[in-house]
């Protein structure tokens, strides 16, 4: 296996991991969006979305573990290269550099840390429900009445929604990024996957941030 | 001086193979046992180091840039000539020997262009399999263009940067042997000596550029390819670190040195802007396909291009010389562009240039067609002079450019020093007195490739390598050299006058360019080795160099250099005068026909002037005599 | 035209740098970048105070010698230029101007704004190259190549190596430098022998010589005087994947 791991610690391989764990993490953010959009249909449907999933704790624990270790890798590699990054490349410019490359590119790692914040935040609010002691008097699987709850309140709005921004600056340079990292790109269909991949991002934040807008709003009630 | 070509006998065609029999050879096993040296890492430095050391020997390469992919020759646009006959227009080996001999004006060896024509197509084989992408035709198979003084198209070409994808060809297979620990490359090592020993060359001193320490390497060949001298006009389209200096201390270390006034002036460069211009660029040859040259026939005709009506210009090339018309050979061309403007008939604010008109091609194969044939030129251009030539004819005007002549040399690449070997733009031996468009990559890589591999064991062989020998005697006398060069490095640095190294090349230019350029006359000659001694004598009490001998210093490397430059200036300026001919580059206006054509001198100057230094005294002149069995000497023409 | 410079002084390898002002009048628009650098050092030179080191040589664009990172671009303002092709007429009269070696590990300062990049040789020295020797090959028509294949060898192979890519690297990562080479040989029918030794390789020598690993930002395809895209690295990335998971070969 020795070689493996050469191969994956190398420069390339580095990035050949952090890029399908990034995919694989768009996947789960489809599929996520796709449980939250149950909001619209109504208080049941979300919480027994909500009941079925811890049905089979088993199960939801692998999927949970699955993800989480995705998540690890994903920012443990994320943390060696910019580690070996920042040996390879000590001293910046007295001058910053003109503008040679997208905002979103450059700031990968701020847009990944509030991302990853937003996370601990998201998980300790909705997953462990730590942060609002109303919480504890709802029913076990009341998630409907969870997010009626938080999102009245304006400051969780808008960290949810800028979080969720910042998570679109992080994916419109990632996803199509990981195109390149794959080889998988070619003049022919550049602009193609560029910007699917701009609107596939644009489409997860606006969804995402369409249920804190809509509670808000009282659009749901 | 016993100048023996070394020509092998028999018949034109037979004498390489012959030769190449005849030769001793080295046995594998033994070859690393010699050390070789190449000097220099161009085409001939790089192909003549990565296939020596592919053969077995041990090398020593060395560069003063910071890479060995950086020496010139990456810098040769246009492309490489091989007598492959792909378009099947007549092309043969002969064919392109006789171009050549005749391109040269006959003052060329028959023998050593012969080869370099059979071997020229082994150069594009190499090339081929080593990954340069030459240009191609939609069938996949390789494209031509022709070139100034042929009739046919042999010219390989990938864009405008032959020479560089040449070169990189060459340095990725002295890479190769480089990791194989094949070839000990120095870099950033410059060559300010050669050590000589019981007559024979065996080492050289080297500085390295960024420390400065002096350090002597011993091997049982010296090959030197370390290109042409170009730079003793300061202005040329040579890099700035091109210099002499190597081949001119084995003048001074006794080769003979051949031909010093044949220089190459190439017809389409980019005008001089200004005063502090640093270095003239091309604009490669190839352009003079599509391109029209022409000059308005008024006097002082300042109107732009466009308002000047089609019988107001005079398309002097295609008038004079109809049959090659804008492709007449280079000393041709720049001779007349030289005309054109001392008669007034100049464009551009100095007057200086003439035009190189693209409208009638690109109104013939469309403007994309000729950005896919010079997009890069045209694109370069724009970058120097701010004009679009898509729109405004480019404007060009003659500028230094290569030197046939060089150290002499004999056929198997030997100078006159034992041991010592010299290839590429720095021996004299293929192009004559003018040498053909795209044939310096040819003749380099001929020479590296293919050449001087073979001739090389021939000495060789009759060595007892150094690795089995005492070698105490030679390393005292290296020793000695190393003390001499750094005396000298001393002696420049502790002048601490008032002038830097670039104002005494700028002035030592301006002579050179004046008197010894692209028509020379005997008093002009005269004047101006007067006018270089005093120069040099200011140099040695002027001469302000900053900084120390013991760290980077680039004032000290440019001294050097000026130093080797304001000596060998004179060396031409006195060949050019002792030549009492015109003959291809030298034009000497004593010498000319009556309507302006160089008048070559076969009965008095048929022969390579070889120089030989003496320390005090003026140095003395030697003959080859050139011998043409197979063609017949005529007056070059392309009417 | 005149001019303010601050410019990178340092006199070697280990000593610290900083920056030092300059002032250059009398400069004329159609000067060439370095011929100002030439003219300063003439001053500096009269003034018997040590003039600037750079590196440089054919001043047309090709040699690849010119590092200098104007105003905090790799080759200055002008795109698909090198500094020596730069000339005085993009700056305006009176501006003030930075100029700074290329800054990177693997590219260590020799002096003021000369670095060494004895690093991109050991990068070619490892694998870019067809293992083939003088002599033995065979007719070089024998093998059509398409023309757009050629075409797009030829692009690659543009490269100068000056190390604009990785000097202008967030990461110092050299990838565009490695890719053209890759893409170049990998095209070419010659070059497939060896293509997976050749990947392989070439990035394990990059990344020893101690560059970062590419981002994807494309600053590189930005800066790079001859406007190699970024295209190629995604096919050292394919080649890299092929090498890696398919072949016999090991990192």
């Amino acid at each position: 296996m020795l070689w493996l791991k050469r191969i994956l610690f190398s420069s390339v391989g580095c990035k050949l991991v952090v890029a399908l764990t990034g995919l694989g993490l768009v996947g789960f953010l489809v599929a996520h969006l796709a449980g939250n959009f149950l909001v619209f249909v109504g208080p049941e449907a979300i919480n027994d979305y909500a009941r079925q999933l811890r049905k089979f704790p088993l199960i939801l624990w692998i999927l949970r573990l699955g993800l989480i270790s995705i998540f690890f890798i994903h920012i443990a590699f994320t943390i060696r290269l910019t580690r070996l990054n920042k040996i390879s490349n000590p001293q910046k410019y007295a001058v910053p550099s003109r503008e040679l490359s997208s905002f979103a590119s450059r700031s990968m790692i701020l847009s990944g840390l509030t991302v990853l914040s937003f996370v601990l935040y998201h998980l300790a609010h909705l997953t462990f429900r730590l942060t609002n002691p109303l919480f504890e008097q709802l029913g076990e699987y009341d998630v409907y009445a969870m997010l009626l709850i938080s999102f009245q309140n304006p400051i969780i709005v808008c960290f949810y929604i800028l979080s969720v921004c910042l998570l679109m600056v992080h994916l419109s340079h990632g996803i199509s990024s990981s195109f390149q990292t794959f080889g998988i790109k070619h003049l022919k269909y550049n602009k193609i996957v560029e910007n699917s991949s701009i609107a596939l991002s644009i489409f997860l934040a606006l969804g995402f941030s369409s249920i804190p807008i809509s509670i808000f709003l009282g659009l749901i009630q | 001086m016993l100048l023996d070509g070394k020509i092998p006998p028999g018949n034109l065609s037979d004498k390489w193979s012959k030769a190449k029999f005849d030769m001793k050879l080295v046995s594998p096993a033994n070859k690393r046992k010699y050390k070789v040296i190449v000097v220099g890492s161009g085409l001939a430095g790089a192909s003549a180091a990565a296939t020596l050391a592919e053969l077995g020997y041990n090398v020593a390469c060395f560069c003063f840039q910071d890479s060995p992919r950086r020496a010139h020759s990456i810098a040769a646009q246009g492309g490489i000539n091989a007598a492959k006959n792909y378009q099947g227009d007549g092309d043969s080996v002969y064919r392109l020997f006789y171009d050549t001999i005749k391109g040269g004006d006959f003052r060329s060896r028959e023998a050593n262009v012969h080869r370099l024509a059979e071997v020229s197509v082994n150069i594009i084989d190499q090339a081929v399999a080593q990954g340069v992408p030459f240009a191609r035709d939609y069938g996949g198979l390789l494209a031509n263009r022709s070139f100034g003084g042929a009739q046919v198209s042999r010219t390989f070409y990938a864009k405008g940067q032959t020479g560089q994808q040449l070169l990189l060809g060459a340095y990725s297979s002295l890479s190769r042997q480089i990791s194989k620990g094949a070839v000990n490359m120095f870099t950033r090592s410059e060559i300010l000596d050669l050590v000589i020993h019981e007559d024979q060359a065996k080492g050289i001193v080297v500085r390295d550029l960024i420390s400065g320490k002096m350090t002597v390497h011993y091997a049982d060949a010296v090959v030197l390819a370390t290109g042409g001298y170009g730079n003793v006009f300061f202005l040329s389209t040579n890099a700035a670190g091109c210099n002499v200096t190597a081949s001119f201390r084995a003048y001074k270390k006794g080769a003979g040195f051949a031909n010093p006034c044949f220089t190459q002036i190439h017809p389409t460069c980019i005008p001089v802007s200004g005063h502090f211009q640093s270095k003239l660029t091309l604009m490669s040859e190839s352009l003079r396909n599509d391109g029209r040259v022409w000059v308005p026939k008024k006097k002082g005709d300042k109107r732009p291009a466009k308002e000047i009506a089609e019988d107001e210009r005079d398309y002097y090339l295609e008038r004079k010389y109809p049959s090659f018309g804008n492709l007449a050979p280079r000393d041709i061309a720049s001779r007349s562009a030289k005309e054109a403007c001392d008669a007034g008939l100049g464009v551009g604010d100095s007057g200086l240039g003439v035009y190189l008109d693209f409208s009638s091609a690109i109104e013939r194969l469309g403007e994309q067609a000729i950005k896919e044939r010079y997009g890069n030129l045209f694109h370069m251009y724009e970058k120097i002079t701010n004009e679009n030539p898509y729109k405004v004819p480019m404007r060009i005007y003659p500028a230094v450019h290569y030197t046939m002549g060089g150290l002499w040399v004999d056929y198997h690449l030997q100078t006159t020093t034992p041991g010592l070997f010299a290839i590429g733009e720095a021996n004299f031996s293929d192009h004559g007195a003018n040498r053909l468009g795209a044939s310096a990559l040819m003749q380099g890589l001929a020479d590296g490739y293919f050449v001087l591999p073979y001739t090389i064991g021939q000495f060789l062989a009759d060595q007892r390598p150094l690795s089995q020998s005492e070698t105490g005697e030679l390393e005292k006398s290296g020793q000695d050299t190393c003390q001499k060069v750094e005396n000298k490095l001393n002696k420049l640095i502790n002048i601490k006058g008032k002038k830097s190294p670039l104002q005494f090349h700028k002035e030592l230019g301006e002579i050179m360019w004046d008197k010894c350029g692209m028509e020379r006359d005997k008093k002009g000659l005269s004047t101006a080795i007067e006018d270089i001694g005093s120069l040099r004598e200011e140099f040695w009490q002027n001469l302000n160099v900053t900084g120390s001998k013991e760290s980077f210093n680039q004032q000290l490397e440019k001294a050097g250099r000026v130093a080797d430059f304001l000596e060998f200036g004179e060396l031409m300026c006195r060949d050019a005068k002792e030549r009492e001919e015109s003959c291809g580059g030298h034009f000497r206006t004593e010498h000319q026909t009556e309507d302006g054509e160089a008048k070559r001198n076969d009965k008095d100057f048929s022969h390579v002037s070889v120089w030989q230094s003496q320390d005090e005294k003026a140095p003395l002149c030697h003959k080859e005599k050139l011998v043409f069995e197979n063609v017949k000497l005529v007056t070059r023409s392309y009417k | 035209m005149r001019f303010t410079l601050f410019i990178w002084r340092q006199s070697n390898k280990e000593e610290k740098g900083r920056f030092k002002k300059y002032q250059v009048d009398d400069i004329s628009s159609s000067m060439s970048f370095l011929e100002m650098l030439d003219l300063l050092n003439e001053q500096l030179i009269n003034k018997n105070e040590d003039p600037v080191t750079f590196d440089h040589d054919c001043r047309e664009g090709i040699c690849g010698s010119c590092s200098l990172v104007i105003n905090g671009v790799a080759h200055g303002p002008e795109r698909g230029t090198t500094a020596c092709q730069l000339h005085m007429r993009s700056f305006k009269d009176g501006e003030t101007i930075h100029i700074e070696p290329w800054r990177a590990k693997s590219f260590p300062i020799n002096k003021d704004l000369s670095t060494n990049r004895r690093s991109f040789d050991s990068i070619i020295q490892s694998g870019g190259f067809i293992s083939i020797n003088s002599g033995s090959v065979p007719d070089a028509n024998s093998t059509p190549i398409p023309k757009t294949i050629a075409d797009k060898a030829m692009d690659a192979a543009a490269c100068i190596g000056c190390g604009a890519c990785a000097a202008a690297c967030k990461n110092s990562s050299a990838m565009l430098f490695v890719a053209a080479k890759v893409s170049q040989l990998s095209s070419l029918p010659q070059g497939k022998a060896e293509a997976d030794k050749r990947v392989l390789k070439m990035i394990s020598t990059h990344d020893k010589e101690g560059f970062g690993s590419c981002t994807n930002t494309g600053a590189c395809e930005a800066v790079c005087p001859k406007e190699i895209s970024i295209g190629h690295i995604a096919k050292l990335n394919r080649e890299f994947i092929r090498a890696a998971f398919k072949s016999d070969l090991n990192l």
